[in-house]
């Protein structure tokens, strides 16, 4: 019998009953949920009058539509009522059915994909839900994690299972070193060029090879946060030794006899040697570029180096017509140069490169220098509350300060708009984010999708540049 | 949950692959806590000149009439007739309450992104993959002939046309089941509480530091 893949272990350790059908019923070990799927979960337990299966399984924070300005008003300085009912309302729920939240004036609040991994309440082969596609970020640490709709939501928090059909197996390799500047935001955006937007759908998708074992968790997290943008809603990483170092000594991580036995289990969670996968894709990391996307599609990424494509090159109509559309909204010429690209404001944050590393990343680069005259706005949005302390402490906010880039507070931001930060139309922006749909940061405006040091890089020029010019 | 067996209707021809959620709702939308009134702002930034704002009066904002749901012929359409990867992008469930809200019913496309088909199901949408082949004869029929409808048979897995041509589709048999009889997925899991609460007591002898931290 050929080995198990990382992926049939996870499963297989979840599994309550195999349906007749094929589907199977698989046990949720950890549920966070967030202000905008959640409230007509609860609405629907509530009027089928069902109780949550299991409360110390949930973990709740208010995230996208929090204010990342004047915070010490709390709820109160959330200015558009609806953003302020939906966070209230989550309060309520949780208050009412005794779940756990980190609400708005707590430290501990931030993006929910950001604090679980940083509370140790995404520990190394759970399964884990939240409302949320970007999810699959938790694969970070060998857990089986995606994202579920709020029925999903709902069914978890009312049965603490899911029925769910297994996926088929998917290995992305990224050999080599990657090259200096060259960070985990580049690879996963090369991976997503390669392979395309549908590249990975009906699978789950282990990251593995040399360029992400030697990558730290945060950014490992990055790889499997963009792993729905390649199609999948599962990402993965192999446990090792940089796995339970960064899990170790996390309020919710167990200690004693019980971190001994789960560390025991937890050196178990990768692929089998013989393990089958039945699609490999393989990259060379010391061939990866900065990465910059020019389109509409996370797929519609080039080098920095490299040029905005032609149309009339491209032979698919489809492919063709999808270029010319993106073209057109984007505001672009075809052939031109990345870096003739001119920008109007900046953003580093969202629950792909928010962390302390990537604020680390921005700072070196923007340190002892100004942002560029001709951007409206430059801001920085921290992952979460003790994201933002730490780079208080490390002084990263007088770098950025002195550079003129803002120092919000923690939460989703202009990731998706749905606070106060949002972009004019046809604005153009350097975005740490994860999607570069039409409209994502605000109705009309243009994203691009970077890695943390390349935007920062940008702010400084005003345009794109290739941030290992200024590293050097 | 509202059953699902057969459904005929009109059908509006939407030619345009890779439609996003952002696109079906846009996010300025999602802020509602409730499951319904979506309607109105489905596909909104299509659909109208303007941008559009939560509580607003949709029916005062001007038309986009290129976007193919603005054509009078269109009107009253209750089969979506759409291209790959339909439904990609987040997996807002909001976007199937929008196709509902406005009065899809059925969703036919060669390819849907995994949460967005899966959520069709949850909410009573019937999306369906046929060949691209055959999605490119019924778009071409569609446009072709006015008041083209379309008849679903979910127990008999076909879609069949006007012309009583018939095309056979997948479906998995437990969501088969539940969309016919209307059947909540809450109430057929807990059917097996029993054998939750003994996976569960299992989980707990076996790895027992995942449970209690959340409290
Ligand atoms: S930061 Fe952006 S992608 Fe991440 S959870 Fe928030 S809205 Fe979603």
């Amino acid at each position: 019998m050929a080995g198990k893949t990382l992926y049939d272990k996870l499963w297989d350790d979840h599994v309550v009953k195999q349906r007749e059908d094929g589907s199977a019923l698989i046990y949720i070990d950890r549920q966070l949920l967030h202000e905008v799927t959640s409230p007509q979960a609860f609405e629907g337990l509530r009027l089928a009058n069902r109780k949550p299966w299991r409360i110390d399984a949930n973990l709740a924070t208010p995230d996208h539509n929090v204010p990342t300005t004047d915070r010490a008003k709390g709820i109160e300085g959330i200015v558009d009522p609806v953003s302020r009912i939906q966070v209230e309302t989550l309060g309520k729920n949780c208050d009412e059915f005794g779940i756990l939240e980190f609400k708005i004036m707590d430290q501990r609040q931030g993006i929910v994909h950001v604090i679980g991994p940083e509370q140790g309440a995404t520990l190394p082969g759970m399964t884990i839900v939240c409302g949320d596609s970007h999810t699959s970020t938790h694969g970070a640490f060998g857990c089986l994690a995606h994202g579920i709709g709020t029925s999903e939501v709902e069914h978890v928090l009312a049965t603490q299972c899911l029925v769910q059909q297994k996926m088929k197996n998917m290995l992305v390799k990224v050999n080599g070193t990657l090259g200096k500047g060259v960070t985990a935001k580049d690879v996963v955006l090369a991976i997503i060029g390669k392979i395309g937007t549908a590249g990975g759908t009906g699978h789950a998708i282990e990251f593995g090879g040399e360029a992400i074992q030697n990558m730290s968790m945060e950014g490992r997290m990055t790889v499997c946060n963009m792993a729905i943008e390649a199609g999948a809603r599962v990402g993965m990483v192999a446990v090792d030794g940089t796995t339970i170092d960064y899990v170790k000594g996390r309020p919710f991580a167990p200690t004693g006899e019980a971190w001994d036995a789960a560390v025991k289990y937890w050196r178990t969670l990768h692929s089998d040697l013989d393990a089958k996968f039945d699609k490999i894709v393989e990259l060379d990391g010391s061939e990866i570029m900065p990465q910059v996307s020019w389109g509409t599609s996370p797929e519609m990424v080039a080098d920095v180096t490299g040029n905005v494509p032609d149309p009339a090159k491209e032979e698919d109509p489809i492919k063709r017509e999808g270029i010319e559309r993106a073209l057109k909204y984007m505001g672009l010429e075809a052939n031109q140069a990345i870096t003739d690209i001119k920008l109007d404001r900046v953003f580093i944050g969202s629950c792909t490169n928010s962390r302390i590393e990537d604020l680390r990343e921005a700072a070196a680069v923007v340190k002892g220098r100004k942002v560029s005259a001709s951007l409206k706005q430059a801001m920085v949005v921290p992952g979460s509350g003790l994201v933002k302390a730490q780079a208080e402490e490390e002084g990263l906010d007088r770098i950025f300060l002195e550079a003129g880039l803002e120092w919000r507070d923690p939460g989703c931001s202009m990731c998706l708009a749905m606070n106060a930060d949002k972009l004019g139309q046809g604005e153009h922006c350097a975005s740490t984010s994860n999607r570069n749909f039409e409209g994502r940061q605000g109705f009309g405006g243009r994203t691009h999708l970077v890695s943390p040091a390349m935007a920062a890089a940008a702010a400084i020029t005003g345009h794109f540049v290739d941030v290992r010019e200024l590293l050097n | 949950m509202r059953a699902f067996t057969q459904h005929q209707g009109l059908v509006a021809p939407m030619d345009r692959s890779n439609v996003d959620t952002d696109m079906i709702i846009p996010k300025q939308f999602l802020k509602s806590i409730k499951r319904t009134g979506f309607g109105p702002n489905l596909f909104d930034e299509l659909r109208y000149l303007d941008e559009g704002k939560p509580d607003q009066d949709s029916s005062q904002r001007p038309l986009n009439p290129d976007f193919v749901l603005n054509q009078p012929r269109y009107k009253g359409a209750s089969v979506l007739l759409a291209r790959s990867n339909f439904g990609c992008g987040s997996s807002r469930e909001h976007a199937p309450w929008a196709l509902d809200d406005y009065g899809f019913r059925v969703i036919i496309a060669p390819s849907f992104a995994d949460i967005f088909y899966n959520n069709c199901f949850k909410n009573g949408l019937l999306p369906i993959v046929l060949e691209e082949k055959i999605v490119d004869q019924l778009f071409e029929e569609a446009e072709v002939s006015e008041g083209y409808q379309l008849t679903v048979d979910l127990e008999a897995k076909t879609v069949i046309t006007p012309s009583g041509e018939s095309f056979g589709f997948d479906v998995d048999d437990f969501r088969r089941h539940c969309l016919l009889n209307g059947l909540d997925d809450i109430g057929v899991t807990l059917e097996d509480a029993e054998l939750i609460k003994s996976y569960e007591n299992q989980r707990r002898k076996t790895a027992p530091w995942l449970f209690g931290a959340g409290q």
